[in-house]
This record gives C-alpha cells, structure tokens and sequence, in this order.
C-alpha cells in the first residue's frame, strides 16, 4: 500500500524523490504519525510535497489510495469523552442536520459503541470503521461512508475531509492567472547582457589592476548589467477572443508592469494576421502598419508571442482573400502571413487562451505546427518564457 | 526504533492547525529546514518566535533583503576595519579572528546549545542564494577561509524558512526541506485566535466583526485582502473608538485598518452604495460559512 501510495503521487505529476520517501520512512520510524492516519496524512505532505500548486494533487492521490482506510486508533475513554463533546462542525448541511436530529446522544453513543464492539469482534482487516451513514455527529452520508469519524485532536479535520474537501484547487497552477502571477511569470522573461556605455566600477577588476599598479589605484569600468529582451506582442481581438477579453488585458497590464524589458510593443489583431497589423483595437486602416514596415523596424533579435485562440474557418487561414473582414482583401493566405511572421521572430511562441483540450480544430492543429503553442496560464506562461529566452526550438516551418 | 523527541504543541499565544504542528514537529525531528509559505500575515514569521519559546531555545533571525548574500550567514570578513587599525593603530592587525564576524547562520552553528533560526523572506534575495546555502544547511559546518577555522555545528539549528512567493526556490534546495503552506484560517480557527488577543470581547460583537472580515475578503475586485493581523488591529480600533454593535450591524467603520488601498476602498463604497448595508449574517455569505 505504501508503495502504492509513492507510485500515485508520481501519477498526479507530484516530482516525489527517494529522498523525500525516505524522510517519510524515516519519520514513520520515529513514531511521529503517533498511529492516526490524519497525522500521517500531515506529516507525509511536509515531507513529500513541496509547493502548494501541488496540495490538490497530493489530496487526489491520497483520496485514491486510503479511501476506505480509516484512522486505527485504539478506543479509549479518553475518545468516548471526546465524543460526548463533540460539537458541530460547520460543514454539516441542513439534510444531515434533519438526520441528526432523529436521534438522541444516548442513542448515538448505544449505536457507536454497539458498532466498534462489533468491529472489534469481527476485526476484518484491522482498521476499518464502517459507520452507519449519517447516524453521527460526524457522519458524511455521501460518497465516503465514514459514518463516526475516530481521528485528529479537537478541531483538526480529518485527512481524508480535507483531502476530499480538495481545499487547495485554488493553488494550482495550471489554472488561469492573475496579473501578479503573470508578471512573476514574466520575470523570467530576462537576458543579462553587458552593452552600452562603462558606468559601473568594476571592483575586482579593479583591484587586480591596482596590485599589478603595485598599489597606484586604478580605476576600472564595466557596462552594468541589463536585460537584453525585446518583446512583441501581438494580440487577437473580437470574435472568440471576447470571453477572454479580461484575461488579456490582465497579460498586457502584466507586461506593462514587467520593467525591465529593454523594449515591448504590442499590436492587435482580428482571428489570423495578414499583411497588415493594428495599433489599436479597434483595427481601423489608420491605426495599421504593413507587416513589411514592421519587419524592417524590429529585427529578428525581437521575441514574439501571440495569443489568440487560433479559432476560425479554414479558408481564413488557408485561401487567399480569406480575410473575414472583406474591406481588406489580400492575396496571400493566413498561413503564409503567419510563416512569415515566424521566420522574422525565430523565438515565437502562440499563447491560447482556450485549454488544451479544446485544441481540436484544424486551424489550431496548422498553428501549432508553425508556433510553439502554449495554454495560458501560470505554467504555461513560464513554459512559454523558457521557450522565448531558452535553447533555440526547431519548430520553426 | 523510538527515541524521545521535543515536540512542539503549540503555544497559548499561537493557534496552531494540527498539520502545522505536524509538519514543525518532523522538522525537528528530521534536522531538515522547515520551509513556510502562506499569505502575508498568516503568521509565517512569528511562528518561529512560538517554537523557540515553546521548546526553550534561543531565537537567531536572519532577515533577508535583495541584496544579501549567502557568505553574510555564515561569517564576514571585516577588511575595512582591519585596514583602518593597521594605519591609525587600534589592536592587533596580526589577529585576523578579531576580524572575522559570524553571520546568523555562523552564530546558529557556534552556539553551544540548539538554537531555531529563522531564515526570513528567502525569496527576496537571488536566484541562486538558496543553492550557496545547500551544503552549509546539509552538513551544518563550514569553513572560515582566511584564518582555516572549521566552524562546525554541536547542536544542529531547528531551521525555519520563510517565502512569499516572490521567487521559485530551486528544486535541489525544496527536496532537503520540510514544507508547510500555512492555510488561511477558517472561521472557527479565527474565533481562536481573535481570543487569544482579544479575551474579553462581546460574542455578538466578535461575530459580527468576523462576517464582515470574510465578507470583505469575498469581495473578488479588491487588490489587497485583509490579513490577520489587519483584522487583530481593526479590532483594538473598534474597542478603542468605542463602536456599538448596532453602528457595525450598518457600516464597516474604520475601514482604512482593512483597506490599504485606495482602490479598495472605493470599491467597498461602491459596494455599499449599491447594497445598502454589509451582511449580519452568515448564511449570507454563502454556504462556505453558513452552518
């Protein structure tokens, strides 16, 4: 079982390593889960999962492999006072309310015992509490029978609650973002480089010119430190992108507040680029520049990411005049556009808004063939940065 | 095989969930660094404090800014000083240990005791500050390079590390530490802990504040949700200005001990504006709080 329980951590993705197996080990020996599975569901955590993002995958793998398994304490005194004490917990609903009500605390405790004794005799396996639904205070009718629940100290909740409560979905981080996480994300989004003019004294340098000066100062300078990133932005509007409307302005503010960049400009777009690309969202001919002019103002050294959820008809991507929009009809298909932005911008990434599972159509199948594609969201983002700033991908067309 | 460990169990003046205890307890008894995270002013930093007082060890903190580097921890060579007596003479310039100053994480291995360090807002400093501190923090001994001085620990620190998040920490670094992310509390954990800082304090009066602050914590537009500690300090103001229930029943007063930005504020006037009066209850909450 145990082993069991390593093999689905690594199943949800959760990098457990021997090292952290063996701290678990190690602390089992030590007696610290004091024989109660709440215990141990909190010391295995500490021990084998090191990020919050992974809490939720921690409760899944821990729901799969116990359930059933409940905590092996031994019946005390101690626990019947605890019982006869027990008080409500909040995450009782009215319906379970109703039921409790039926029943009196004599009748309760009769039944409690009634079933441990039982229990006891019987002794199948060793550890485990069949409640009789809904007849305690602690009963949870539902899904996870565990009619009396015998486990934790006070108000602590029981393992297998929380776990099955998944409290920690919030902190994954493949869910979509906020722009504090985005601008985290796009941190990384860095390359030192020493350009530009001498202004920072190099001290060691420095030194070291000084002791071969035999002590005469010396005085060396160096260019500092700067981040050498360009970036291009492009953005899809209208259409499918709607839904997504905020999400996208919450990247550009983020990119907005990523200082540092040594340049950043973004531009609009509607469904696929063509020969022509917006300064405004609006898309109006008079806020656009030819793909040609911005080819010729921004270099190659300039990375590129474009989000948009390369949703559309096949013949806007792939016919000539296939613009939806027939005021700007062009001959030369989407796709060439799309080839040739990429050729431009070797460091291009696609970021969709949409999950991946929804990256059926054919459109997006022939984009993600040109552009690296990215979900957005945390880790996709920091995917993404890594593509941009990272080894050279050969999934250039 | 069972040895006698010190366990820690939470002390009068800090609530503790079971998991926290938990996890403060395998740090100790592994000898690994306990790594906290959290929301801001979910008590990271003073938990520290707790476990120092609660196992009776001293308390070392080493707070960590952008700047600091892995070598200040362990000790800092003072050449300035040394340079200074050699030409205006003050003390033996040959006695290079007169000059050398043991950083926190120095102090934490020379004592002859165990001591708790605290190693606060790691992410603050760089990338790679974490890793520099990999081998000192395994093996709990270094070397002092000008005078060949080995420094090594007799009592191995209780190490308790804090994040905000603000960075990854690296991989190699999270796999020798005991992790914990402290949960924000939950109503009943907070009627807790506002006891332990507030013990005479109206029951109605209490319930009342408490819906409000988790009511102003649901707001989704704010930029900024109160903390704990906020709400301990919203309370003091309330007692302290002498606010009725009634006067809370109607409007949220002193909102600027909650709201640090003026964003929010405006939002909640809106809010207000537009809903006429904050919750009384719980059940309007929703039914994460109602009971």
């Amino acid at each position: 079982m145990f082993l069991d329980f390593f093999y689905a951590l690594r199943q949800e993705g959760i990098p457990v390593s021997i090292q952290e197996w063996r701290a678990l080990l190690t602390s089992l020996e030590h007696g610290l889960h004091r024989d109660s599975l709440d215990r141990f569901y909190g010391i295995a955590r500490a021990c084998l999962v090191k990020t919050e993002a992974h809490y939720d995958a921690f409760d899944r793998a821990f729901l799969r492999v116990f359930e059933g398994v409940e905590g092996a304490l031994p019946i005390t005194d101690a626990l019947l006072d605890w019982l006869r004490e027990a008080r409500d917990l909040p995450e009782l609903t009215a319906e379970q309310w109703e039921k409790l009500k039926e029943l009196s605390t004599t009748d309760l405790m009769d039944q409690f015992d009634k079933t441990l004794r039982e229990q006891k005799e019987r002794h199948d396996g060793g550890s485990r509490w069949v409640g009789t639904g809904g007849s305690s205070p602690y009963g949870n009718s539902g899904r996870h029978p565990s009619g009396i629940r015998v486990g934790g100290e006070g108000r602590s909740r029981s393992a297998m609650k929380v776990a099955e409560s998944r409290r920690y979905l919030g902190y994954r981080t493949d869910i979509t973002l906020d722009i504090r996480q985005m601008v985290m994300a796009l941190r990384r989004l860095r390359q030192l480089t020493r350009t530009g003019s001498a202004t920072e004294l190099d001290l060691e340098e420095t030194i070291d010119k000084t002791c071969r000066n035999a002590g005469e100062i010396e005085l060396e300078f160096r260019p500092p430190r700067r981040n050498d990133v360009r970036l291009l932005l492009m953005l899809d509007v209208g259409g499918t992108m709607d839904p997504y409307t905020q999400l996208v302005g919450q990247l550009l503010s983020a990119m907005k507040q990523t200082h540092g960049l040594r340049d950043f400009r973004f531009y609009y777009f509607h469904n696929c680029i063509y020969d022509r690309i917006f300064t405004h969202p609006w898309l109006r001919r008079q806020d656009s520049v030819g793909l040609g002019q911005l080819f010729r103002e921004l270099d190659g050294r300039w990375k590129l990411m474009v989000v948009g959820d390369a949703a559309m008809h096949p013949a806007e991507l792939l016919q000539s005049y296939g613009n939806i929009d027939h005021t700007e009809a062009v001959e030369s298909t989407g796709l060439d556009c799309l080839q040739m932005v990429r050729q431009r911008y070797p460091r291009a990434v696609w970021m969709n808004p949409d999950p991946p599972r929804a990256w059926g159509s054919r459109s997006t199948q022939v984009i993600g063939k040109i552009f690296p594609m990215f979900h957005l969201s945390v880790s996709g983002l920091e995917d993404a940065v890594k593509t941009l700033v990272g080894a050279r991908t050969d999934k250039a067309a | 095989m069972t040895r006698k460990f010190i366990q820690f169990q939470g002390t009068p003046e800090y609530v503790t969930s079971a998991a926290l205890q938990d996890a403060v307890n395998v740090a100790i008894a592994l000898e690994r660094p306990l790594l906290l995270k959290g929301e801001p002013g979910t008590g990271k930093t003073v938990l520290a404090g707790h476990v120092a007082r609660a196992l009776g060890m001293k308390l070392l903190t080493w707070h960590i800014k952008s700047t600091s580097k892995a070598q200040d921890g362990l000790y800092v060579y003072d050449t300035v000083q040394r340079l200074n007596d050699s030409r205006f003479g003050g003390g033996d310039v040959a006695d290079i240990r007169r000059y050398i100053r043991l950083g926190p994480l120095g102090q934490s291995f020379a004592s002859p005791e165990r001591v708790v360090l605290l190693i606060d807002e790691i992410d603050k400093a760089d990338l790679e500050f974490p890793n520099d501190l990999l081998r000192e923090l395994d093996e709990m001994q270094f070397t002092i390079m000008e005078t060949s001085d080995t420094i090594r620990a007799q009592n191995r620190p209780v190490v308790m590390i804090t994040s905000n998040n603000e960075k990854e920490l690296p991989d190699a670094f999270l796999r020798r530490c005991i992790f914990h992310f402290i949960d924000f509390p939950d109503r009943e954990q907070m009627t807790e802990i506002v006891a332990v800082h507030h013990k005479q304090l109206d029951e109605k009066l209490l319930e009342q504040v408490l819906i409000k602050f988790f009511w102003l914590r649901e707001q989704p537009e704010f930029r900024k949700k109160p903390s704990t500690s906020e709400l301990v300090d919203w309370i003091s103001a309330l007692l302290r200005g002498g606010v009725t229930l009634e006067q809370l029943e109607k409007t949220v007063p002193f909102v600027g001990v909650l709201l640090k930005k003026e964003q929010d504020v405006r939002v909640l006037d809106r809010t207000l504006k537009a809903k006429g009066a904050p919750p009384t209850t719980w059940s309007q909450l929703g039914p994460r709080y109602s009971q």
